[in-house]
């Protein structure tokens, strides 16, 4: 991760994509969100969706995992350039997170995250707050999915220390 | 057990919706697939709150209610740890109910959903208008409830 100060609004990340299988929707729905529009292609076919389609759930945390992978690599980078990698905190939560299309069987949903807002904690020095907007786009140009999140990014100084 | 529809839902209700034993090896296995590696168990297991939100919320009356699915979620907020071995409830709220104007069929739910934790202190509560079908003979002739439409 790069540290707060580094980290500057409107800048965008293009984390990864995933291809939702049938095999995949239906085993993330038996475990988290077992609804028939979610297990059962003749029930979907019957439901407002009209096809099986992925949980809401299961969209987000696949944004999740890509996240989280991108940031590995990223860091491996800067680890391989000699250069200081910053800590990731807890996140206090989201907001405004929409499923705009489902995502069915098939669909190529690309994750990208936008930053759209950071503050320095006067509370935690040593912390900033970043909120990004994360959003998920099907292989025809459709979002599907978007949220803004906030986590809480490591500073390279805290801010006692700044010039 | 009856099937709940859109006008089962008052605002101001309030119920319980079960409880579940947060075990580490269910945070463990979500971690593995979607939160490689977190730097502390507690954290994934606030992370992995939503799915096990809805799973609950499944059992306990969206599995026998006309349930829709939802266009979104409005906030989640994670405002303590949830510990490996510890026993969650779900609490739900409804906030408010709104029949769709474009489709007189359905209606939305409004609700905070809270999950607190053995000692009662919330550890993440969550806002959301999911869709519920409405009841056939109480549709005719019927006005929407409420003025405005998302």
């Amino acid at each position: 991760m790069k540290f707060f100060e580094d980290i500057g609004v409107g800048e965008i990340s293009d984390i990864g994509r995933h291809t939702f299988t049938a095999e995949d929707i239906k085993a993330f729905a038996t475990r988290f969100d077992p609804q028939p529009f979610h297990l059962d292609e003749a029930l979907a076919a019957r439901s407002q969706f009209g096809r099986l389609c992925a949980s809401g759930w299961h969209t987000a945390c696949v944004w999740m995992r890509l996240l989280i992978d991108f940031h590995r690599r990223e860091d491996e980078g800067r680890r391989a350039r000699g250069e200081a990698v910053a800590q990731l905190g807890p996140s206090p939560g989201f907001r405004d997170l929409k499923w705009l299309k489902p995502v069915y069987v098939g669909d190529t949903i690309s994750y990208a995250t936008e930053v759209v807002e950071t503050r320095p904690l006067s509370s935690r020095p040593d912390w900033g707050m970043i909120s990004v907007r994360n959003t998920g786009v099907n292989q025809h140009g459709e979002p599907v999915m978007s949220f803004i999140s906030s986590v809480l990014v490591e500073c390279r100084e805290p801010e006692a220390r700044r010039p | 057990m009856p099937r709940l529809h859109w006008e089962d839902f008052t605002p101001g209700q309030i119920a319980e919706c079960g409880s579940r034993l947060i075990t580490r090896a269910e945070i463990i296995a979500f971690a593995a697939e979607y939160d490689p590696q977190p730097m502390h168990l507690d954290e994934a297991a606030a992370r992995h709150s939503c799915c096990i939100l809805m799973r609950m919320l499944s059992d306990d009356f969206i599995g026998h209610a006309s349930f829709m699915g939802a266009p979104g979620v409005e906030e989640v907020n994670w405002l303590a740890p949830i510990r490996p071995g510890e026993r969650i409830k779900a609490r739900a709220t409804v906030l408010e109910t709104r029949a769709s104007r474009s489709r007189p069929d359905v209606g939305f739910v409004k609700f905070r959903f809270e999950l607190v934790n053995a000692t009662d202190q919330p550890v993440m509560t969550l806002i959301v208008s999911p869709m519920f079908g409405r009841r056939a003979s109480d549709r005719e002739g019927e006005e929407p409830k409420a003025a405005s439409e998302r």
